[in-house]
């Protein structure tokens, strides 16, 4: 046995955006521990609750996370809506589920980038975000925001696309699928890259339920749990299946966001064939009462959201369980065992979103 | 700005934001904004870089963070807030974790407004900071005659 040394991984760190802090303890080059600390985006906007009406706090949920922004604010608006038992028009929860599928594949191309640049091959991190800029765009023209949108708002929508640009949003994903294909080849195909992220942070099918895992994560190591399956917002008239791999390691985690990536794609123009006619929205009225617990699928797995209400127009309690949280445990089961090069790759392969985690 | 002597270098850091100004910041950097043809890098190593990043808001966790990272800057150096967070605690300034703007701890030269800011106004700052840092340059040269 070598001597044990203590190296603190982040808070600011080359390869994450976010400050992930972890101190690693090394035999050599050999991790045998990890001991994450968290707190550093800490915002505690649960509370916010108090401070802002039910309406209100639709926006600072949004904010949650600038990535799947659109999710949250969603999962928040329909938790509210069950408690105020809300029926929203259907072309609401369609136009709903596009913009919730095309956050999807923006968030996994980002993540595609940046496992790319974790692994040092910066040109495919570039074409990815490249291919990327063509989803924002879709976002800019249909809300106005790049990242942070604000279309949603309890009982409906505040903004509607018309049919002409849906059929324009079609001929869009069109040329993202023909670029994003020699893209994905390189992730599934490459000799070096393979070098590096096959059998590299093996998660089992019995580890991953253990530890709770969630998301690609989870469907990496082979279990097939997608809360989309639920049949929130539209999802109930769709045809898709969860998506699965068996091996549980980095390889296989990159092949499940890369099959959602079309998954998604395939998704949106179900959504745009589908879509009926007429209003995006219902009058709301009265303040919510009650209590309700809703479950949806974000970009890196289940994220639950629990509201309770006491029929004024603040809520007493909100709370928000993200993907990520999960997802540290079986990260801290990867990381013993590996090389300390492989740290970053393995800390990118949950797709942490600190700033969710920690609100 | 006419002509600056050297390639500008940053720092990014996330204090203590929610992603959409760092995924932005990102995005100036990839093939659409390209920040890069003019010289600028995002590095890692804070004592390479000539310009400090910075998104979010300042809380008690991260404020020895931010002034360690200030700290190991060297001379001239500039400070860019990024964000409706970074420059007064914006939408979260409110929650009992959020000391407020940047400027509580380290001092800002720049700031950039917008929720979450746009790729191109998050530009437009760092090349006004490339201004201050020519002048900041300036003076220290003075000082050293």
């Amino acid at each position: 046995m070598g001597e044990r040394t203590i190296i603190p991984f982040g808070p600011q760190h080359p390869v994450l955006p976010e400050p992930l802090h972890l101190d690693l303890i090394l035999e050599d080059e050999k991790v045998v521990g990890a001991v994450p600390s968290i707190g550093f985006v800490h915002r505690g906007l649960e509370k916010l609750v108090e401070k802002r009406d039910y309406h209100e706090m639709m926006y600072v949920i949004e904010r949650v996370c600038g990535i799947c922004s659109f999710i949250h604010g969603q999962g928040y608006v329909q938790t509210i809506e069950e408690i105020m038992k809300i029926e929203i028009p259907d072309r609401a929860k369609y136009l709903r589920t596009i913009w919730a599928e095309l956050s999807r594949t923006h968030s996994h191309l980002l993540w595609l980038g940046l496992m790319a640049d974790a692994y040092g091959f910066e040109s495919l991190f570039m074409h990815c975000w490249r291919v990327r800029e063509r989803i924002l765009d879709i976002f800019e023209e249909t809300t106005g925001g790049r990242v942070i949108f604000s279309v949603c708002k309890v009982g409906g929508l505040w903004k509607d696309i018309d049919n002409d640009t849906l059929k324009r949003i079609i001929s869009e994903l069109k040329i993202i699928e023909d670029e994003l294909k020699p893209l994905t080849d390189v992730f599934i195909k490459d000799f070096s890259v393979q070098k590096r992220t096959r059998g590299i942070g093996v998660l089992t099918y019995q580890e991953a339920i253990d530890l709770g895992a969630a998301g690609p994560t989870l469907r990496g190591s082979g279990v097939a749990l997608d809360m989309r399956k639920l049949g929130y917002a539209a999802y109930g008239e769709l045809d898709f299946e969860p998506i699965v791999e068996k091996d549980g390691d980095c390889y296989a985690r990159t092949l499940v966001r890369i099959r959602e990536i079309y998954q998604s794609l395939d998704l949106i123009r179900q959504c745009i064939s589908k879509i009926p006619d007429g209003e995006i929205e219902v009058k709301v009225r009265g303040n919510p009462n009650g209590e309700y617990l809703s479950r949806i699928e974000q970009a890196r797995g289940q994220v639950i959201y629990y509201a309770k209400a006491n029929g004024t127009k603040y809520l007493d309690r909100f709370r928000v369980r993200t993907p990520t949280f999960a997802n540290i445990a079986p990260l801290l089961k990867m990381l013993p065992g590996s090389e300390l090069a492989d740290v970053p790759l393995l800390a990118l392969t949950i797709d942490p979103c600190i700033s969710c985690t920690e609100r | 700005m006419s002509y600056l002597p050297k390639s500008p270098w940053l720092i990014h850091y996330d204090a203590s934001s929610c992603n959409g100004c760092d995924i932005e910041v990102l995005a100036c950097l990839t093939p659409l904004y390209d920040v890069e043809r003019f010289g600028v890098l995002n590095i890692g190593n804070p004592k390479h870089a000539d310009i400090f990043v910075i998104t979010g808001s300042v809380n008690e966790q991260n404020k020895p963070v931010i002034q360690n990272l200030y700290n190991q800057m060297a001379e001239p150096k500039v400070v860019v807030a990024i964000g409706a967070c970074a420059t007064s605690g914006g939408i979260f300034r409110e929650c009992y974790n959020v000391q407020g703007g940047i400027d509580k701890v380290i001092p800002v030269d720049v700031y950039v407004p917008g929720c979450a800011a746009r790729p191109e106004s998050i530009i437009d700052g760092v090349v006004k900071a490339l201004g201050v840092l020519e002048e900041k340059h300036k003076n220290m040269t003075k000082v050293a005659k």
